[in-house]
């Protein structure tokens, strides 16, 4: 057996982690998680398939299930009071982007990432995530759509209520 | 007249057509300006998402993450799937003598102790996930994941004062890792995993891993693996304190 190759991966799931969860220590928890779970399922990977979409896949479902950890714990509201403060109308800059996607629903900010920033197709962003292509496709475009208004500052009354 | 979907300009935007396509939406783009300042927003998008988060690419892995593959590479996953047994999975070649089942889940345990020591023993940034600065908070969150009330044994008088605490991924569910240090630095572990096992006690044990002297016990449902790199004779005196406070 080889999991040699799972290191491999681990600089560009630390990536995907870090612009997922924002925080770098929370990042990397998440990739600690991520790992521990890919090796212990290691059997199940299909050899010869694309093993970073499957990687991906366990950082999405241990991803969705820190979310619902946290949201039973009743952090979430914490957390969220906790987020910096944006500016309501002025366009935000580019440093301003990491806090744009934590204003997005998490999983459209998957989705956004996933293309946007992992460069993976479409099928597989599908196949990581579980859901339809179509689905993939609705949550791009939303996702999308509302990181513009968040970075020109046309969100400011009506969308910039956080999203859980 | 614009027959490109959506999804097309997503695509085209994202460079997911092939020739064809791409020179069809591209075409129908001429005429399109809200869809082509569409697609322009798109790729600033991605490019400014790249831009913000490839320098992670660049920076050296923490040590953890290379750790929670090296503490796992060593164990068969095989002997995980299939689940049932207990503390079989550290040892591999153990499990092929399946007829001791019991002997061999005790025996992985030192085993499974020993690298879980070897691992985090010389971490110096990162030792343990919570210290002992929240020991109440460490001791809630272990005795939680693990499903029972874990006690920490008091190591003040025999010159080791806790450093913290952290779960550890164990081959029927969590596991969990206390770790000491005394003046000098010198580390001990002690290492808690639950059994799924008919609850049972055993005696005091040792055992040598490699460089690391383990003395280990069963006691009901847990397992205790005390750990250190020093003197089989040194380790006794404080397992047995250790023993005694676990087992008064």
């Amino acid at each position: 057996m080889d999991s040699a190759e799972i290191v491999a991966h681990i600089p560009r799931l630390r990536r995907y982690a870090r612009s997922l969860a924002g925080d770098s220590q929370r990042a990397d928890d998440l990739v600690q998680d991520t790992l521990e779970r890919a090796l212990a399922k290691f059997h199940l990977w299909r050899r010869g398939s694309d093993m970073r979409a499957w990687m991906f896949a366990i950082m999405h479902n241990v991803f969705v299930n820190q979310l619902k950890a946290r949201r039973e714990l009743a952090l979430d509201e914490d957390a969220e009071n906790g987020l910096p403060s944006m500016p309501q109308s002025d366009p935000l800059e580019l440093r301003d982007l990491d806090a744009a996607l934590r204003r997005l629903p998490a999983e459209q900010r998957e989705v956004l990432l996933l293309v946007g920033l992992e460069q993976l197709s479409y099928a597989e962003a599908s196949q990581a995530l579980d859901v339809p292509v179509g689905t993939v496709m609705s949550r791009l475009s939303r996702g999308r759509e509302r990181l513009r208004a968040l970075m020109t500052g046309t969100a400011a009354t009506t969308n910039l209520k956080l999203v859980k | 007249m614009s027959d490109i979907t959506e999804t097309e300009l997503h695509a085209y935007a994202d460079g997911q057509l092939d020739e064809a396509q791409r020179l069809r939406v591209e075409a129908r783009l001429a005429d399109d300006a809200h869809a082509a300042e569409s697609v322009r927003v798109w790729r600033d998008q991605n490019e400014a998402l790249r831009a913000l988060y490839n320098p992670v690419l660049n920076e050296p892995l923490p040590q953890r993450l290379l750790a929670a593959r090296a503490a796992r590479a060593r164990w068969p996953y095989y002997a995980l799937a299939a689940g049932a047994m207990a503390l079989s999975f550290g040892l591999g070649w153990l499990v092929r003598a399946a007829q001791a089942e019991r002997a061999v889940q005790i025996a992985a345990l030192p085993h499974r102790a020993a690298v879980a020591y070897a691992v985090y023993a010389p971490e110096v940034r990162h030792p343990v996930e919570v210290g002992a600065e929240q020991q109440d908070h460490l001791v809630k969150w272990l005795s939680k994941r693990l499903g029972h009330e874990l006690r920490v044994p008091v190591l003040t008088q025999q010159g080791f004062d806790l450093v913290g605490g952290r779960l550890l991924p164990g081959s029927s569910g969590p596991v969990a890792q206390f770790m000491y240090q005394d003046a000098r630095g010198q580390r001990i572990t002690l290492y808690v995993s639950r059994r799924d096992a008919e609850p049972q006690d055993t005696a005091f044990r040792f055992s040598q891993e490699d460089k690391i002297a383990v003395f280990y016990w069963i006691d009901g449902k847990l397992g205790y693996a005390l750990s250190a790199d020093m003197e089989r004779a040194r380790l006794l005196s404080v397992a047995t304190v250790v023993y005694r406070q676990l087992n008064p």
